[in-house]
């Protein structure tokens, strides 16, 4: 059964965890995430689940005591944003590299310095090349159901990797919206059980874990986490596609939004693709062929899907929520240029960095975005290939 | 195992598609990697002045310390890297009863 509530981001997150039930949360409180965690830990005294909840002094005790679970064969999960990330860094290479499928919530949130807590990707993308599966959240809703079809993503046998689920900081992670969410049946029966391939109590089955793995053998396990971030592609369609059925909401790598037919398009994620998407409906009214293709899968990175997807488009700007401080443009930019490089027809493609630290990217923005990209599409040589939306 | 067969990458060794998922290893590895070959210098046990008080037992980093029905029963060399944390602890005086010689 379906029922209407209204929930904050970070409330939906708690209530997924709440219906996934883990079997272990190791966690410390940051803004904007604490809300996950503090509504969990309540969750636990109240008795609603069967989670044992362990309160560390810090994310890089709680990202241990998550792994540590995890390679004794519980159903772990934990949740963090920004810094608390950073603190986490040391042992999130640990966690794919030993194939624990564990799931964490994380809110985006600007990285310091200088100190700042509201919205930007940086956390996330500074953390895009550590064998994890990257799942971005538009709403509440989606934050939801990625968080459930996570659990089934990371879990699989093919796949056997950890995923963070995030929502932009704030915006939506303390926004109130109206979102449905499953009765908990269906969800226990959706997720499923956690069938552990590793498990460090198991006696008559004694292993070692995180041996030193040197020249000899090292390569040949990262080899394996590239392997199993590429067979996480058909993994993420097939479960995106159960949950559709489920639940009436299918999800893919990305979401088109008027895009088959569009001139000039914008590619972004998170948060930013709900203003994007009025603006859209805006232009089209006006006669313009303008579209979006929102991001929702950043890791595996879906290139072969986003270059057909965007191949015969005259111009794209992608607008990136964190800038990797390359010279050249924010991460994004760099993926979803480089996934268009071999084909024939191909868009120009611009970048706009653009709210950082939460610096609000307005409808006006996003207009003037558009704008420029349509002169770019109707001939017009880009001025600039990397610019920055926003800054005085 | 030699160093600079592993730094090439052991071409008998298992392919990434053939080994185990992950780095996860069955237990007590530890037994098949030897470090006595690293020894300089050996402990050796003077069997007249040993007063089996296994000081050296219960301090030896590597279980190299060997004992039999409750006594010192001599140093595995297999194991024993020659840190000479058995003749630091050895409390006979004014001669230990475990002494760091030159390796053989």
């Amino acid at each position: 059964m379906t029922q209407i509530v209204a929930k904050t981001g970070n409330e939906a997150m708690a209530e997924a965890m709440r219906q996934i039930n883990p079997d272990v949360v190791a966690a410390y409180p940051i803004t904007p995430a604490t809300e996950i965690v503090m509504i969990f830990s309540q969750f636990v005294a109240d008795g609603l689940v069967d989670t044992e909840f362990v309160a560390v002094e810090s994310e890089h005790s709680a990202m241990s005591a998550t792994l540590a679970a995890s390679a004794a064969g519980a159903r772990a999960m934990t949740g963090t944003s920004s810094q608390g990330l950073c603190l986490m860094y040391e042992m999130l290479p640990i966690v794919s590299a030993l194939r624990l499928p564990i799931v964490m919530p994380e809110v985006n949130r600007a990285i310091s310095g200088p100190i700042n807590i509201h919205c930007d990707h940086s956390d996330t993308m500074a953390a895009r090349d550590f064998g994890w599966i990257h799942i971005f959240s538009e709403n509440t809703q989606e934050a939801y159901d990625n968080m459930l079809q996570a659990v089934r993503i990371a879990e699989h046998p093919d796949v056997k990797l950890p995923a963070m689920v995030t929502t932009d900081g704030f915006i939506i992670s303390h926004c109130l919206e109206k979102i449905e969410i499953q009765d908990d049946a269906t969800v226990k029966d959706f997720v499923g059980k956690f069938v552990p391939s590793t498990n460090l109590l198991d006696l008559n089955n004694p292993v070692t874990i995180g041996a030193l793995d040197l020249q000899n053998f090292y390569f040949e396990h990262k080899r394996q986490v590239a392997e199993a971030m590429k067979k996480a592609k058909p993994v993420i369609l097939e479960i995106g596609k159960e949950f559709g059925k489920k639940f009436g909401r299918e999800y893919g790598f990305f979401e088109k939004y008027r895009l088959d037919d569009a001139e000039f398009a914008v590619v972004c994620l998170g948060s930013t693709a709900g203003s994007a998407k009025a603006v859209v409906d805006d232009l089209r009214d006006k006669g313009k062929k303008a579209g979006l293709l929102k991001i929702r899968v950043f890791r595996p990175f879906p290139e072969e899907e986003i270059a057909q997807a965007l191949q015969n488009i005259k111009a794209v700007a992608v607008i990136d929520r964190s800038d990797g401080f390359a010279a050249t443009g924010g991460p994004v930019f760099s993926e979803v240029r480089s996934a268009l490089y071999d084909k024939k027809k191909k868009p120009v493609v611009v970048d706009y960095i653009a709210g950082l630290g939460g610096r609000e990217i307005t409808l006006a923005h996003i207009q003037e975005i558009f704008s420029e990209t349509e002169k770019i599409a109707s001939g017009q040589s880009p001025k600039e290939y990397v610019q920055y939306k926003g800054v005085r | 195992m030699s160093e600079a067969k592993s730094a090439s990458g052991g071409a008998n060794e298992p392919g990434w598609k053939e080994l185990p998922q992950g780095d996860i290893l069955k237990a007590a590895t530890a037994l098949e990697f030897e470090t006595g070959d690293w020894r300089t210098k050996r402990p050796v046990k003077d069997d007249k002045l040993c007063i089996n008080c296994l000081f050296c037992y219960i301090y030896c980093p590597d279980s190299a310390v060997k004992v039999k029905d409750g006594k010192f029963d001599g140093i595995d060399y297999r194991y024993c890297k020659g840190c000479g944390i058995c003749e630091n602890v050895c409390p006979v005086k004014p001669v230990k009863a475990v002494r760091m010689e030159k390796d053989k």
